[in-house]
């Protein structure tokens, strides 16, 4: 039996923009993963919350209102704090260069900023599952 | 199993973790339910089926809340379709659910239909079980969003919710067989549109045509998102299942759906059997070929063929 990726698509926070997460999860389809998606402002329990029920291999978020530095940590901190280590942290939107490391300390895989392409990202995903 | 201990005491990692693994792989899920089987059978499972965009997920939204108010332990299983093509899917019921998420009562899990007809997925089945040894008191299976003929939910729920809405063609489809037989409560969702009414009228004169019924199903108007209709909604459910146990029908169903679900994994098996012979035996190309020219007719090839393996 196929075992499909599961990946997580959220918008964590208060900015309302989707069609990026919505075209990344429309390409991972595409790529034969499952997307959960679970729609506009979640905050990093209820991230981690359908995180954890819906088992999934990775956790993709898309943020442009600014937040990141706050909200990307946090959902890591939760997940760790729920015993999770074995989930790809993914994180992608308007987030400047200077940030990305502080994030990637935090716990974060990887950080895509506009241009990247799908398929670097699907390609990504695939050869970084951590289980 | 270490795994199944954790589910038995709540731990929700536990459980999702079983459900994956009763998803992916054939032989792990034997050894699970055979393990569970025990902790299982004493929830009420419910389906929630409907046309696509008909309100089911924002119904089930509703209705879970209706029951976390008495206290009730609620897990849902949310179907939506796989790709034919990549494999993939977007799974888009939780969208419609994020209250529900952090409630320490509920368990929600989104499920691809995995190449699987009929308007749930070849796990679904099992998923329920490990919810129900899981202790959730309700389940709730929300279907993909079905046309005319799927009706697969009739044999894995005890109380089946058909969820319809208006406009969506004129009364000859509500007398249509299929999907319009199996619901055991219909819900007109989104009735504050125009046509509501109307449509609630159909589904009640095409219910009054059925003369041999036992019960008679009834019709509910609700709008879900506006949390209307949904207390006499949830008291029907109450009554459908006081009804099934007072009569017996409960456990006359669950007999039934039992020996459909035995039928069937008995198929599967044969299937594999006929499938690996047919593959293997070259005769059978033969008598491909001799079809073809008319020498011979595909039921005596069937019947030489059932031979051969019963040897």
């Amino acid at each position: 039996m196929e075992k499909p990726i599961r990946v997580l698509i959220a918008k964590p926070g208060l900015d309302g923009h989707d069609r990026g997460a919505k075209l990344i999860a429309r390409a991972l389809r595409d790529a034969g993963m499952e997307v959960i998606y679970t729609g506009l402002r979640q905050t990093p329990e209820q991230i981690v919350a359908a995180a954890v029920q819906e088992d999934v291999d990775v956790v993709g978020m898309s943020i442009l209102s600014g937040a990141h530095n706050h909200l990307f940590p946090k959902v890591v901190e939760l997940l760790k704090e729920q015993g999770v280590n074995d989930v790809l942290i993914i994180g992608g939107g308007v987030i400047p260069d200077e940030d990305i490391p502080g994030l990637k300390e935090a716990g974060l895989a990887e950080i895509f900023t506009p241009g990247t392409t799908t398929t670097q990202m699907i390609e990504y995903i695939k050869n970084n599952l951590k289980r | 199993m270490e795994l199944i201990n954790k589910m038995l005491t709540g731990d929700k990692r536990a459980c999702a973790r079983l459900i994956t693994q009763v998803e992916n792989d054939q032989t792990q899920a034997e050894n699970i339910i055979r393990e569970i089987q025990q902790y299982a059978n004493n929830a009420h499972v419910i389906g929630i089926t409907g046309p696509p965009g008909a309100g089911k997920s924002t119904l089930t939204d509703k209705l879970v809340k209706s029951y976390l108010k008495d206290n009730k332990k609620v897990g849902i299983i949310a179907i939506d379709p796989t790709s034919p093509y990549s494999g993939g899917s977007i799974l888009g019921d939780r969208i419609r659910m994020q209250d529900l998420a952090l409630d320490p009562n509920v368990f929600i899990r989104s499920m691809g239909t995995r190449g699987y007809l009929g308007g749930l997925s070849k796990s679904t089945k099992n998923a329920v079980k490990i919810l129900d040894a899981a202790g959730y008191d309700i389940i709730i299976i929300e279907t993909v969003g079905v046309g005319q003929s799927e009706v697969d939910i009739v044999k894995t729920a005890d109380t089946v919710l058909m969820v319809m809405v208006p406009g969506l063609g004129d009364d000859i489809q509500s007398i249509k067989a299929g999907i319009m037989e199996i619901g055991d409560i219909f819900v007109v969702n989104k009735s504050d549109l125009f046509g509501a009414d109307r449509t609630a009228t159909e589904i009640n004169m095409m219910l009054d045509l059925n003369q041999n019924m036992e019960r008679r199903p009834p019709v509910v108007m609700v709008t879900a998102s506006k949390n209307e209709g949904i207390d006499k909604l949830s008291q029907e459910v109450k009554q459908h299942i006081q009804y099934l146990h007072e009569s017996g029908k409960l456990e006359e169903q669950r007999k039934k759906n039992l020996k459909i679900e035995i039928v069937e994994l008995i198929e599967t098996e044969l299937r594999k059997i006929i499938m690996t012979h047919a593959s293997s035996d070259s005769k059978l190309d033969k008598e491909v070929n001799a079809v073809l020219n008319k020498e011979k007719n595909v039921y005596d090839v069937r019947d030489e063929f059932l031979e051969t393996i019963g040897k």
